[in-house]
């Protein structure tokens, strides 16, 4: 019998927040109460963040297979063969939670979370994207200045956090995105998504074996910070006293983390490593029970033997403790020796804490007495699993009166300015100097040059293509098709650099899973990622789910976000976004051959939904625009072979913003100053035209002499090809049907886009 | 002809320096521990980019005292050649092998991204490839990058001509908008008086490869090869000259 200071009641189970029915379960397992230690160990396992339990059911439907997958969901990270014997490691994760309560250490740490997930398979990290969602910067109508300057802070805060841990770990941050609305005022969105690379015969798994294999500590010492970050933070909706739980929120330490990524590369390759699992989400509980689980062994550990920072901790915080830059791993009995003198050259603790069982226990003693004594796999792989009710979605958006275009008459130049200003179009520089994206020298196309990012691999004429989209108001309007949106998005950037899309992983940001409605939004959400990745080959090898978005009952949009990874075979192949020669033509590329009649009424309703709508009309009604997969599909393979061929000279496709966002970006983005005439006949509303944000297009540029080539090879593609204009030095001119409805100065556009963010966040 | 690199506990760009002297310029390169008290038989070392102890109480206040500093400055005295880049020369700096100090950027933020710097002299063994005045392409990243020295020094320095970049313009104007950092007399890279130690805050390991937007900083790898070259061929000539005919 285990001795407990306090009865274990259901109460104190629910403060812990685990249910009364899963308080019996813990009973059920143990056969008695359990100890406060065993408690909190159960409280964190099973908590939402750990353990899936509402989401599992879905996350079923996912693909996750495929002939390049060589390890998907349920790993540290998900694992893509790319040729040479080599491995991409990569996943996405969500940190939105701490970073709200404190921005920079909150999204530091995600950063450093997502590199442990990496290097711990053995991968050295070799990028970072980060996914963001922010509330409005400025104040208007709907949005207080005291909103404003809040979400001003939290932006600030976060930005500075993932440059502080990226810079100093010394990982480039190399892409991402970053949109607006209100309903993340409260509830920031803190993505990041780490890309790593291995040799597909060195890979490391986190699956405890051999039993008397000595159990050891490597890295930071153990404090009482973050304890509860999984179980409190992360599974919970926030309320008006949320700042108080800023002691939960973990604290970063990039150099400790980059001495802890040397030793363990530098001690996998000894030999003398079996399995290995970082310390995140519910420390030393969620590593040692899951090692032990998933190798089908038990592990036992003395907690004296744990590196403290603080003194009197009890055996609940350390097992609790989420203190980061830690590892666990097991080492080959008898080699403990070269683990140890590894860890010594780098400065780093390295303890033997225990060992490896054959009881399928996990068993924590301090000072010899037994504190827990739990079968590792209940804690692990038993938790609850929800079939939670799902309600048929409703959003009072989606039933909005709906845009009505502006009469033909109108001049269109004030609004496109009032586009390129607002913070989801304007330019990210200022965001993206201030992370190290060059660091590693691998970076072909970093932030703001590309649809994608493109990092060479070294030794290899091939290069890694990564990127990552999700339209929450899209969800918002319809969970499906904006889901599928998402995908398709982010496999058409990845294809716009010239890579092929092999694999994606998935951060998936809801509300309050309890509520049938949000459910019912998750589960759509998740039918459209499974109906994309099917159709654009792209399985899920990873991810994770960020339930409870939630600030006084208010949720966030549904916001899946995609990460798409691509290999680029030729990496002198790469494709930025920038017009490169005056003279190019500009062909746009439709996978849908263009003439999908909709009917007025549709047109309005997915006009209604895009960027111009909310930056113009202050309208979000309607629906996302139709979406054809296989012309997805379709204009994928074509944007490969017009850049394997080197037909093209840049691709950008069209999203936010619409045609006339497209062209400007890829004018702006030219070192030369580049402006593009373009001249299109259409039988749409002007503004449709110009601004509209429908799928499977993109616009690309080639030489004269390369035209009929690209128009060939976009024929077999069975990709409808318009020559639509050409580069110049003149003024930026978009004309419809003979006349001009978009004309500036290219340089006097360019200035509003590039300095509108900092405009926004009053730093100019 | 031997390149050591030296690797502080945190440094992250002593792969990159490496790739540039090995796998670009082709020379023999190793990396040299920072607990090593030998540095056997380099011609030139690197103090490479990073964030060396975690750049903790002040940047390269702590890697200073790395045993391996200890030999780069018989080396230095010895008149080897020691190039510091980024946290490099914020190490030289702490170490007094270079005068001055860096503050924190002008806009209190990390900066990176490409800017445009001139070659102010060319009488140096790190310059001596490039042309007087040539504007170089050379990515900065770095949160305190702002050069600071009292007036006597900056006199010093412009005197001894040990300022040897200084940002500008693509077109080599010096102009306050192409200061990115602030530093004192726009200055990006100086030597020592005896020309054979320099630190630089651009990176020009991150510039060797056209394909990764400029290989203008080559031309500072070559200098010192060159250099070296016409070192080394001369101290042949010396001892071949000292043999008895």
């Amino acid at each position: 019998m285990i001795g407990t200071e306090i009865k274990i009641t259901a109460e104190v189970a629910a403060e812990h927040g685990l249910t009364a029915e899963e308080f019996a379960r813990v009973q059920k397992i143990l056969g008695r109460d359990p100890s406060l230690t065993e408690l909190g160990v159960f409280s964190v396992m099973w908590s939402e963040h750990c353990s899936y339990k509402s989401s599992k059911v879905h996350l079923k439907r996912l693909p996750t297979t495929g002939s390049r997958v060589v390890q998907g969901p349920g790993e540290n990270a998900g694992v893509v063969d790319i040729g040479d014997g080599l491995v991409a490691v990569f996943k996405i994760e969500s940190h939105n939670h701490p970073s709200f309560v404190e921005p920079y250490q909150g999204a530091a740490t995600g950063v450093g979370g997502i590199l442990r997930d990496i290097f711990t398979m053995g991968a050295r990290p070799i990028a970072v994207l980060d996914s963001l969602r922010f509330g409005p910067l400025a104040k208007s109508p709907d949005v207080s200045e005291e909103e404003a300057s809040r979400n001003r802070r939290i932006l600030d805060g976060v930005i500075g956090g993932i440059a502080f841990y990226g810079n100093c770990f010394g990982v480039p941050t190399v892409g991402g995105e970053v949109q607006f609305e209100p309903c993340y005022s409260n509830n920031p969105l803190v993505n990041a998504l780490a890309l790593g690379i291995a040799r597909r015969d060195e890979l490391f798994f986190a699956r405890a074996r051999g039993a008397g294999n000595p159990v050891i500590y490597v890295g930071a010492k153990t404090g009482r910070d973050g304890i509860h970050g999984a179980s409190l933070l992360a599974s919970a909706e926030f309320s008006e006293e949320s700042q108080q739980k800023r002691p939960n929120v973990q604290v970063g330490d990039p150099f400790m983390e980059k001495l802890l990524l040397e030793a363990c590369l530098e001690v996998m390759r000894t030999g003398a490593v079996v399995a290995i699992q970082d310390m995140g989400a519910a420390g030393l509980t969620s590593s040692s029970s899951e090692m032990a689980s998933r190798g089908g062994m038990g592990i036992e550990i003395e907690l004296a033997r744990v590196p403290q920072r603080e003194t009197g901790m009890t055996p609940y915080e350390i097992m609790l403790s989420e203190s980061q830059e830690r590892m666990l791993l097991v080492a080959e009995r008898g080699h403990e020796h070269e683990v140890f003198d590894v860890f010594n050259k780098w400065g780093l603790d390295a303890v033997e804490i225990g060992r490896v069982t054959q009881n399928g226990r996990l068993r924590v003693l301090e000072n010899g007495n037994v504190v827990a004594d739990i079968p590792a796999h209940a804690i692990a792989e038993e938790g609850p699993v929800y079939k939670r009710p799902v309600a048929p979605t409703k959003s009072p958006e989606a039933s909005a009166p709906l845009v009505e275009f502006a009469s033909t008459g109108a001049d269109l130049n004030e609004n496109f300015r009032k586009l390129l200003a607002s913070p989801a179009i304007a330019s990210k520089r200022w965001i993206f100097e201030q992370y190290d994206h060059m660091v590693r020298t691998n970076t072909r196309i970093g932030p703001g040059a590309g649809d994608a990012a493109i990092v060479r691999i070294k030794e290899t004429k091939r290069a890694l293509a990564l990127a990552t989209d999700g339209n929450g108001r899209w969800c918002q309007l319809a969970p499906r098709i904006g889901a599928m949106h998402a995908v398709a998005e982010a496999a058409r950037n990845v294809a716009c650099t010239g890579a092929r899309p092999v694999a994606a992983t998935n951060c998936l940001n809801f509300g309050n899973p309890e509520k049938p409605e949000v459910m019912g939004q998750f589960s759509e959400v998740i039918d459209g990622i499974a109906e994309a990745c099917r159709a654009l080959d792209v399985p899920i090898t990873g991810g994770n789910v960020s339930f409870y978005n939630e600030t006084l009952g208010r949720a966030i949009f549904p916001t899946p976000v995609l990460g798409v990874l691509g290999i680029l075979e030729d990496a002198d192949c790469a494709l930025g976004t920038a017009f490169q020669h005056e003279g190019d033509a500009i062909v746009l590329l439709d996978g849908a051959n263009a003439a999908v009649c909709n009917s007025g009424e549709n047109l309005q309703r997915e006009f209604s939904s895009s960027e111009y709508a909310k930056a113009i009309y202050g309208v979000v009604a309607g629906a996302p625009p139709a979406i054809d997969l296989s012309a997805e599909r379709n204009l994928i393979d074509c944007l490969i072979a017009l850049a394997a061929q080197r037909a093209i000279a840049s691709a950008h496709d069209v999203s936010d913003g619409g045609l006339a966002v497209t062209l400007a970006e890829s004018c702006f983005a030219s070192p030369n100053g580049f402006s593009a005439e373009i001249s299109l006949k259409t039988g749409q509303a002007v503004e449709f035209a110009l601004f509209a944000e429908t799928g499977a297009r993109a616009v690309v540029s080639s030489s004269p002499a390369s035209l009929a080539r690209v128009l060939a090879i976009a024929a077999q593609c069975n990709v409808e090809a318009r020559p639509i204009g050409k580069v110049t030095r003149g003024e930026f001119c978009i004309e419809l049907n003979g006349r001009p409805r978009i004309r500036a100065a290219v340089e006097s556009l360019r200035q509003i886009w590039a300095t509108a963010l900092e405009h926004a966040l009053g730093n100019e | 002809m031997k390149f050591g690199v030296v690797v502080f506990p945190g440094s992250n760009c002593d792969d990159d320096a490496y790739h540039a002297v090995g796998a670009v310029l082709g020379e023999h390169v190793e990396f040299l521990w920072h607990r090593s008290e030998q540095i056997p038989g380099c011609d030139a070392i690197i103090l490479p980019g990073g964030f060396a102890f975690g750049d903790y109480l002040r940047t390269g206040a702590i890697a200073r005292f790395s045993p391996v500093m200890r030999a780069v400055e018989r080396f230095a005295r010895r008149g080897g050649l020691v190039l510091g880049i980024c946290n490099g020369f914020q190490i030289l700096l702490e170490a007094g092998l270079l005068p001055g100090a860096m503050l924190r950027n002008r806009d209190l933020r990390f900066i990176c991204r490409h800017v445009h710097i001139r070659v102010e002299n060319t009488d140096t063994s790190f310059t001596c490839a490039a042309r007087a005045g040539q504007v170089l392409k050379v990515p900065i990243a770095h949160m305190e990058g702002n050069y600071f020295c009292d007036p006597e020094t900056l006199a010093d320095l412009e005197r001894n001509r040990q300022i040897v970049f200084r940002y500008t313009t693509p077109e080599g104007r010096l102009e306050d908008s192409a200061n990115p950092n602030g530093s004192l007399a726009a200055i990006a890279g100086i030597c020592n008086r005896e020309r054979n130690v320099m630190g630089m805050m651009p990176h020009p390991e991150r510039a060797v490869e056209a394909p990764l937007g400029s290989a203008d900083g080559l031309v500072i790898f070559r200098s010192m090869v060159e250099s070296l070259t016409r070192h080394q061929t001369g101290s042949n000539a010396e001892v071949k000259a000292s043999v008895p005919a």
